[in-house]
């Protein structure tokens, strides 16, 4: 996908905005500046994830991306398509699949996505034939002729992301995925998102859920008031705030002394924190120092039994991010 | 507003077969859940079915007895009006589910989805139209044919076609303007119990429009009702319009609630009014701050003169040049007026005339008084009331307002020419020497008031419709203060020391 930029003032061209942002972005859009220098780009076959607190601007960009709604400045790019002056051709290369599944609950499953697939301009054979694909993935094959008030909430939620799949689209825009699934359920959508990828579909995934962030996404966004704070790879973010990985070495016997002595004269690795058989430490080059750390211990009689990463969640990275400097 | 709608079907817009069959697949759709409704259906199949059998027993007990005393002439004219409230029920039950269209999705949250489709504003607004009017208008004209089929059968009575085919006409007119109400309501609010009380401000005029109707065919006055068939077809256009204009996807998805923040309108009112229109400084014009001290007050003044006021005259050429027409045609009218009321010849005698003859008429209880201070408030009077017609009647009211002296204008200019007098000698002197102001001012007044009120049927892009008006207000009171009022000082000093010398000059002894 494409790049975007997208920028949104106030009502009065060329005025200042009248009154700074407080309040809920959708209490007011008049007045407030919801998203503002967003500069996203996503190469085909990618995964981004969205992340930011609540009111940050992620819907809106979403809904921005998916030429629902048109930034007052700036411009973005879908699939090559730019979205204020193509929005229509735009809204037939992305599947949106919004943060409510917003079902028509008297409608059977199969005649919502007749319903939709004409919509997209598919031909009915074509519908039907996506229609049983995608029902089958999602194991909701044997409902497909159920009344929509009669699926489950997560039901609901499968049936609204096979509606975005429907017309096959080379982008997906998936609001909050899996907010309403049994576990089951969100690891069929998992896989699923990731088989996309592989078949080089771009995917924006907003989402609360860092570790559906973590294990999904190629690269991480973090928005806050309405502007990207930080955009990298899980990897890069976690070593840009949070330090060098700290490592843990496992010995086989209580280090004695001189085991003690050796690890403060490298001057390569920094301890952290010491246990019984294990000692932790952090390293900026970890591909030297590891292998002398190891022959150094050996050397010295002590006997190594593991040496691993230990891992770091993407929270901490978000809440180094956002939460100090979350306002009230 | 920071986020507008995609809302030109222009920028999106396919091919007429491809919006045809978008249109068509809602529709369908909308049907489809509507007939699943049994809130919905039952009352219309009830209305549809048994009333009009209820209607045709009541027509024949009236039927009977105004012919037992030999009145058979009441109970024909009668028919009509219970065709008309047969016909009416059903139709009524349009204006529920047009209520519900867009306000009712946004509740249920199924309207995002929609959004996200490739369906322009217009297919979308239309397909929910057409939807919301078919079901209840087949019911009304079901229901229409199972009166006048009982009708006939019970006592061989068929009302004449013209009848027949006004009220069908009439029908399907109050069904489009209900339904073109009830969604324009149903896009702008944000709670379907907020567009059911709104709904009020569509049902009274409409029932009150039948009860009207229905005296009106009583009296057989079937051209009346044609009239009212092109007045209701002409607002059930605008209606749409108003609705396409203002059909805001941001709005729809955004809109929490529907607040009133005076605070927020009167901010956003004197900043329009102190800073340059909208779009000059997009132009790349003189940017404007509040005026601050004389100096800065002085520098302001000469940028409202300089640059505002030309430029918002030459941004309203459109409404401007309405009213001229407007104007133009109101003068031809009053003309036209005088073959049909000719003033008996001899009547006036101009020759006659004489200072006293002012005195006279500025004792007249209905005239202001031809002083510079009477004629300049009447003026301001009668203009300020315009724009406040305006806001109240989309425009039109403030243009008709100003049409009637005009019109007399032309009408006693066609009398004088009737008489015998040259009604170039008589405009020359009566009106042009404040004419040439007061026209002018008024003019210009009323072409702002005509924008502000079609304002809301056609808010500026990326305004909403209560941004449009004030806006549009803004731009009407600098007009109105900085230049309809001078206008009108000078007119009325003309009027009240200039205008009789020269009348006396022309005709007087």
């Amino acid at each position: 996908m494409p790049a975007g930029s997208s920028v949104i003032r106030d009502p009065l061209q060329g005025m200042p905005a009248l009154t700074g942002r407080s309040g809920s972005e959708s209490k007011n859009l008049s007045w407030l500046t919801a998203v503002d220098g967003v500069t996203l780009e996503v190469p085909t076959g990618q995964i981004l994830a969205l992340l930011g607190p609540n009111g940050a601007g992620k819907t809106t960009t979403v809904r921005m991306l998916a030429a629902i709604l048109r930034p007052t400045d700036g411009w973005a790019r879908v699939a090559g398509l730019d979205t204020v002056r193509q929005p229509r051709q735009v809204r037939q290369a992305v599947g949106l699949l919004t943060e409510f599944p917003g079902l028509y609950l008297r409608m059977r499953a199969d005649e919502y996505l007749d319903f939709f697939g004409q919509l997209q301009g598919l031909a009915h054979d074509q519908i039907r034939r996506r229609t049983e694909v995608l029902m089958e993935r999602f194991g909701l094959i044997a409902q497909r002729r159920q009344r929509l008030a009669e699926y489950s909430k997560g039901m609901r939620q499968k049936l609204a992301l096979i509606r975005a799949m429907l017309h096959d689209p080379p982008l997906l825009l998936l609001d909050e995925p899996t907010s309403a699934m049994d576990p089951h359920s969100a690891k069929l959508v998992h896989d699923a998102i990731l088989n996309l990828r592989a078949e080089r579909r771009t995917i924006l995934l907003c989402t609360h859920n860092l570790s559906e962030a973590e294990l999904l996404a190629d690269r991480i966004a973090i928005i806050r008031l309405g502007q990207i704070v930080a955009l990298d790879t899980p990897q890069h973010l976690k070593s840009a705030l949070l330090g060098p990985p700290l490592l843990e070495l496992r010995l086989a016997h209580p280090p004695d002394g001189a085991v003690r002595e050796a690890l403060s004269a490298q001057h390569d690795i920094q301890v952290e924190a010491w246990g019984d058989t294990w000692f932790r430490y952090r390293t900026p080059s970890p591909a030297t120092a590891n292998p002398a750390l190891v022959a150094r211990l050996a050397g010295m009689g002590a006997q190594v039994v593991t040496l691993s990463e230990l891992p770091r969640s993407l929270e901490e990275v978000y809440l180094r991010i956002v939460g100090d400097s979350h306002g009230p | 507003m920071a986020l507008d709608a995609l809302s030109k079907p222009s920028a999106e817009s396919g091919s007429l077969a491809t919006s045809l069959a978008t249109i068509g697949i809602i529709v369908r759709r909308e049907l489809r859940d509507t007939m699943r409704d049994w809130r919905i259906v039952s009352p219309i199949v009830i209305l549809t079915l048994l009333f009009p059998w209820l209607m045709n027993w009541t027509a024949q007990l009236a039927m009977n007895f105004v012919r037992q005393r030999q009145a058979d002439i009441i109970g024909e004219r009668m028919v009509p009006f219970l065709l008309m409230i047969v016909g009416f029920f059903p139709i009524s039950f349009s204006l529920i589910i047009a209520l519900e269209t867009f306000v009712g999705e946004k509740e249920r949250r199924s309207i995002e989805p929609l959004l996200a489709t490739p369906v322009t504003d217009l297919e979308l607004y239309l397909g929910k139209m057409i939807a919301a009017t078919v079901l209840p208008l087949m019911g009304s004209l079901v229901g229409i044919s199972i009166y006048l089929g009982g009708l006939y059968w019970s006592v061989g009575y068929l009302p004449p076609l013209e009848l027949f085919i006004l009220i069908f006409v009439l029908n399907i007119a109050g069904a489009v303007v209900m339904v073109a109400g009830a969604v324009v309501v149903s896009s702008q609010t944000t709670s379907v119990r907020a567009a059911n009380l709104l709904a009020s401000f569509i049902i009274i005029p409409m029932a009150l429009l039948i009860q009207g109707e229905s005296m009106i065919m009583f009296w057989g006055h079937y051209r009346i009702l044609w009239a009212i068939v092109l007045a209701l077809l002409v607002v059930g256009v605008i209606l749409v319009r108003m609705g396409v204009k203002t059909f805001n996807r941001e709005a729809i998805l955004g809109r929490e609630i529907d607040e009133l923040d005076l605070r927020r309108t009167g901010r956003l009112l004197i900043q329009s009014f102190v800073r340059p229109p909208l779009g000059m400084a997009a132009l790349g014009q003189a940017r404007g701050s509040a005026p601050a001290g004389v100096r800065r007050l002085i520098g302001w003044l000469g940028r409202v003169y300089r640059r505002d006021l030309p430029y918002v005259l030459r941004s309203n050429w459109m409404p401007l040049a309405a009213v001229i027409l407007a104007l133009v045609a109101a003068l031809a009218i009053g003309w036209a007026y005088v073959a049909r009321y000719p003033l008996p010849q001899g009547s006036i005698t101009l020759e006659n005339l004489s200072p006293e003859s002012f005195d006279t008429l500025s004792g007249a209880s209905f005239l202001p008084s031809l002083t510079t201070r009477g004629i300049f408030w009447h003026n301001l009077w009668v203009l300020a009331l315009a724009g406040l017609l305006a806001a109240i009647s989309l425009g039109v009211l403030a243009v008709l307002w100003l049409m009637i002296p005009i019109g007399l204008v032309g009408f006693m200019a066609g009398q004088m020419a009737w008489l015998g007098y040259s009604p170039l000698t008589f405009l020359a002197a009566f009106v042009l020497p404040h004419g040439l102001f007061e026209i002018p001012a008024a003019a210009i007044a009323t072409a702002f008031a005509l924008r502000l009120g079609a304002s809301v049927t056609a808010p500026r892009p990326g305004l909403t419709v209560g941004e449009g008006m004030v806006v549009a207000l803004a731009d009407l009171a600098k007009v109105f203060i900085f230049l309809v009022v001078p206008l009108l000082l000078i007119a009325a000093f003309v009027e009240a020391n200039l205008t009789p010398q020269i009348v006396l000059w022309a005709y007087g002894q």
